[in-house]
């Protein structure tokens, strides 16, 4: 198969890489932007390590562009399917004959788009923070972080095995905590990026349990042996993991939940949301990349990843669905009534990354039921798009007004002309308005769901609504509403730079919902036909543009209409305004119970027992110390005493009592 | 009673009491000549076991050559007629108590304990035997302890002039 | 009175070694000190003439004993005579109560 490939690619590349090495530098394009910016971009790069690092990303991307070609037109598939290829695999540790920790590339179409989409955003964020992040004096650091981070999350998703994958999880998690801690000056951006470090740090713990369970079962680490194993339902290994059982449940069912928990705090989802909102004290750019395409998804590319070994267990497909759907509600409705304009798409965030889980998690293993997987991982394709843009604006629009909050905009439409069109279409495809990309993902998603559970297809339905609600009254409240008296009209729009990433992207994500996903990316390889019914998509569409007109007629123009609803709503207005007091929750949970049943417990027993004892020791040695001080007298007939005496003493000991 | 009998009582009681007074009298000079006399009782005693030898060391030495030292150095360090200092009463208690102590034990350790004597033929203390021994480098030979004792007496003497030399302040 | 032997000379020795150590313990003049220790260094030397004799007369270790412990007396005395004389010299006074500054 190797040398296949290695011929394969000969033909393409007359530079003579083989598949091997220009995968390879793939990820180790941006660790080495990380390492020369991070050692020694203060010194000699300064404003020019942008550039630096955006050349080398460019380079990432491209390959990564040439290897998707190359594995969806050239040679990944084989007899109809798409192959899962490993074509680099070596033993890292070895810890006995039976078990080892290996490094290794994983493609296949999953890997691959994610391959792209994480180059591509990546590559835009960085072109925009050369403009957005201009004059910075921690630029260079800013620059070698997204290198980190670009590293860590190409990683993740070509990993070969899941120890890999998690080593590469919490890379990203610890670029995420610098890139939220940029303004390290700031108290709150100290606060969210510790936040989200530990809540996802917490669910990590859930995702390793998991790791373990699966690698004792499965007895090996490695995806593809591992999914072989626990998906053929007469292997030894299948018998093991289903017939063990904790408190009524199967291990396996356990063990995919552990991990869901992982990937659940990664992607934000309820309860394990609280980070994100906290997390866009980060700079917008930031937010665009890692809170929005890339790393908030990795849970649902864990999922996805281990989709084969999920779909053998119904109880965690449940699990997966329910948590989704509820997350997409839950955020959808926090949504609508915040007025921070980062926390609105943080919120939209999670909700849209809770339809791709329970889009997952209403799949099923290939053929027809496979569609909510292909739907899954096309939302996130195309979601990674037009979010990404939609932060990008949204820091074009803070760029301009030096404000993140609603009430501070308005009008903005005639001085942000670019932003404001980019944003537009956008929003668009983020409400499921046909053509944009949004339309035909959410689509999909939504026809899963109506096939696989009612219930679940009605609540995807509401919070599609919702969410054209909420974002076209983000939209109407920036760029129309009152008109704005600028302030920030010096520096315009923020020039052809900053421009340049928008109109790429609104292209996107107006035009990707064309790309005909099904053939490349599905469940089991096949290729899905996507099947189009005119008549489904007619509530959908129905509901957005009702979520649009609504939104028009509520921010459009300045009125007290927002008010008097709000009013009319009042305490469930509050509930949803205030999150649903989950933040609250939380500090209730952790510093009333656990700080004083546990933490002021265990403070008193540290300070009294443990610091008791090394006082103790310390003041008991002192209190010796003090008394044998007498007998260094310097008189030497004392010492001579002393001496007889413990002469005498010892004759007597050794004379009498120890015969 | 035998005069071999009356001389060794006469003996040790010349060494003990001459011995007592020499630590217990508060007059330094008298101190060492008491020393001086219980030194003779027991280099008499050597007499008396018929060590002949080892007698005439303990008066040379001791008698002859230590005890003069001693004499010497009281003279240049003690003003005429100055009484010792008086020890406190505590210490001497204590000092008596422990001594006593020290002094049954042993005693009762030497009296419960039955010395045997050896059945072989005895080498007899004379000149000859002793020289022989004392230089010969055969099976019971004392030479190279001989010789280490030669160095540490070179030492010793070294040392004393080094540290009695009175330095001279310029060269501090 | 019966025939004197190895424990009437024990006990002479025993008894000139405490005396000895009871000089030490309770003089304060170092040259009275010395003398104390001459005094216990003098009872091994009885301890081991009387061994010599009375338990192992086949053999002269005992003599040569202390022949050596008189040589080293010696040197000892010598040795401790000039350091009292230094001592005096530096404190004027060679009480041992005054020379407690070696302890720093």
């Amino acid at each position: 198969m190797n040398e296949f490939l290695q011929i394969q690619l000969l033909g393409i590349f007359s530079l003579g890489m083989n598949l091997g090495w220009a995968l390879v530098m793939i990820p180790l394009l941006p660790l080495l932007g990380f390492l020369l910016l991070g050692l020694f971009g203060k010194k000699f790069l300064k404003q020019s390590a942008g550039i630096f690092a955006t050349l080398l990303l460019a380079a990432s991307a491209f390959l990564s562009l040439h290897t998707a070609y190359g594995y969806f037109f050239k040679y990944g598939k084989s007899e109809g399917i798409y192959q899962k290829i490993v074509p680099i695999q070596f033993t890292w540790l070895q810890f006995s004959p039976g078990v080892s920790i290996d490094l290794g590339i994983l493609l296949d179409p999953i890997s691959v788009m994610m391959l792209v989409v994480v180059t591509f955003i990546s590559l835009m964020v960085h072109v925009y923070s050369l403009a957005y992040m201009k004059g910075e004096e921690r630029f260079p650091t800013y620059y070698s972080f997204l290198g980190l981070f670009t590293f860590s999350m190409l990683g993740l998703v070509m990993s070969s095995n899941i120890f890999q994958l998690y080593i590469f999880w919490e890379l990203v998690g610890v670029s995420s905590f610098l890139l939220i801690g940029y303004y390290y000056d700031r108290p709150s951006a100290v606060a969210a990026c510790k936040k989200a470090f530990i809540i996802t740090r917490f669910a990590d713990l859930g995702f390793l349990i998991g790791i373990l369970i699966l690698s004792f079962y499965g007895g090996t680490l490695d995806f593809n042996t591992l999914i072989e194993k626990l998906t053929s339902t007469d292997s030894t290994e299948f018998k093991t993991i289903v017939s063990a059982s904790f408190m009524g449940i199967s291990a396996l069912t356990w063990a995919l939940v552990l991990v869901f928990i992982g990937g659940a705090g990664k992607s934000a989802l309820f309860p394990l949301h609280v980070w994100l909102p906290d997390a866009m004290e980060g700079p917008t750019p930031v937010s665009a990349l890692i809170h929005a395409a890339t790393m908030v998804v990795a849970g649902v590319f864990l999922v996805a990843r281990l989709f084969p070994v999920f779909s053998m267990s119904e109880v965690a497909l449940m699990v997966v669905s329910i948590i989704g759907i509820i997350s997409a509600l839950f955020a959808a409705l926090i949504a609508c009534t915040q007025t921070d304009i980062k926390r609105v798409l943080a919120y939209s965030t999670m909700s849209q990354i809770g339809f791709m889980m329970f889009s997952l998690g209403v799949s099923g293993q290939g053929g027809e039921s496979g569609l909510g997987f292909t739907a899954a991982m096309f939302h996130l394709f195309t979601h990674a798009l037009f979010k990404a843009l939609l932060f990008l604006g949204a820091g074009s629009v803070i760029h301009f007004i030096h404000s993140n909050e609603m009430k501070d905009m308005g009008g903005l439409r005639k001085h942000l002309p670019i932003t404001h069109i980019t944003f537009l279409i956008a929003c668009l495809a983020i409400s499921g308005v046909p053509p944009f990309a949004g339309f035909f993902s959410k689509e999909e998603i939504l026809l899963a769901a109506y096939h696989h559970n009612a219930t679940i297809y009605w609540i995807a339905l509401a919070t599609s609504g919702l969410t054209s609600f909420y974002m076209f009254r983000l939209y109407f409240s920036i760029f129309w509403n009152k008109e704005h008296i600028a302030h920030g009209e010096a520096h315009g729009e923020g020039g052809f730079v900053m421009m340049l990433p928008l109109i790429v992207l609104s292209v996107g994500a107006a035009a990707a919902g064309f790309i005909p996903f099904g053939e490349y990316v599905s469940a089991d390889g096949k290729a899905l036909e996507s099947v189009f019914h005119l008549q489904f998509s007619i509530a959908p569409v129905a509901l957005g543009l009702a979520g649009i007109f609504t939104a028009m007629w509520m921010y459009k123009k300045q009125n007290n209409r927002p008010d008097t609803i709000a009013h009319s709503m009042n305490s469930f207005y509050k509930l949803a305004y205030h999150k649903f007091y989950v933040d609250e929750l939380y500090l209730f949970v952790t510093k009333k119970i656990l700080f004083n049943l546990i933490g002021k417990p265990a403070a008193w027993f540290d300070k009294n027992v443990v610091n008791g004892l090394v006082n103790g020791t310390g003041n008991f040695t002192l209190f010796i110390s003090e008394k044998a001080k007498g007998f260094q007298s310097g008189k030497v007939q004392q010492y001579a005493i002393y001496f007889l005496a413990g002469m005498i003493g010892l004759a007597v000991l050794f004379i009498y009592i120890w015969k | 009673m035998s005069g071999s009998t009356i001389i060794f009582y006469l003996l040790s009681i010349l060494t003990l009491v001459s011995g007592i007074l020499s630590v217990t009298t508060r007059q330094i000079f008298r101190a060492a000549i008491f020393l001086l006399f219980s030194l003779i009782g027991i280099a008499g005693l050597y007499f008396w076991m018929q060590y002949e030898f080892i007698a005439a060391v303990q008066i040379v030495v001791y008698v002859g050559g230590i005890t003069v030292l001693i004499i010497f150095s009281i003279f240049l360090t003690q003003q005429a007629g100055e009484l010792l200092p008086q020890q406190n009463k505590k210490r001497v208690l204590l000092a008596l108590l422990a001594a006593f102590c020290g002094f049954a034990l042993t005693l009762l350790q030497i009296i419960q304990h039955s010395f045997n004597k050896t059945s072989e033929t005895p080498i007899l203390p004379t000149m000859e035997n002793i020289g022989n021994q004392m230089l010969g480098i055969e099976e019971n030979g004392f030479s190279l302890p001989f010789e280490v004792v030669s160095i540490l007496l070179l030492a010793a003497m070294i040392g004393c002039i080094v540290i009695a030399l009175r330095s001279k302040p310029t060269t501090v | 009175m019966m025939e004197p032997g190895l424990y009437h000379v024990l006990f002479i020795s025993t008894a000139l070694f405490f005396i000895g150590v009871f000089g030490f313990l309770t003089r304060r003049n170092l040259i009275t000190m010395l003398m104390s220790i001459e005094l216990v260094l003098n009872s091994v030397n009885i301890n081991f003439i009387a061994f010599n004799k009375y338990v192992w007369p086949n053999q002269l270790d005992g003599l040569f004993f202390s022949i050596f412990v008189i040589a080293i007396a010696a040197a000892e005395a010598a040795v401790a005579i000039a350091i009292i004389i230094n001592l005096y010299r530096s404190h004027q006074s060679i009480d041992v109560e005054n020379a407690e500054d070696l302890k720093f």
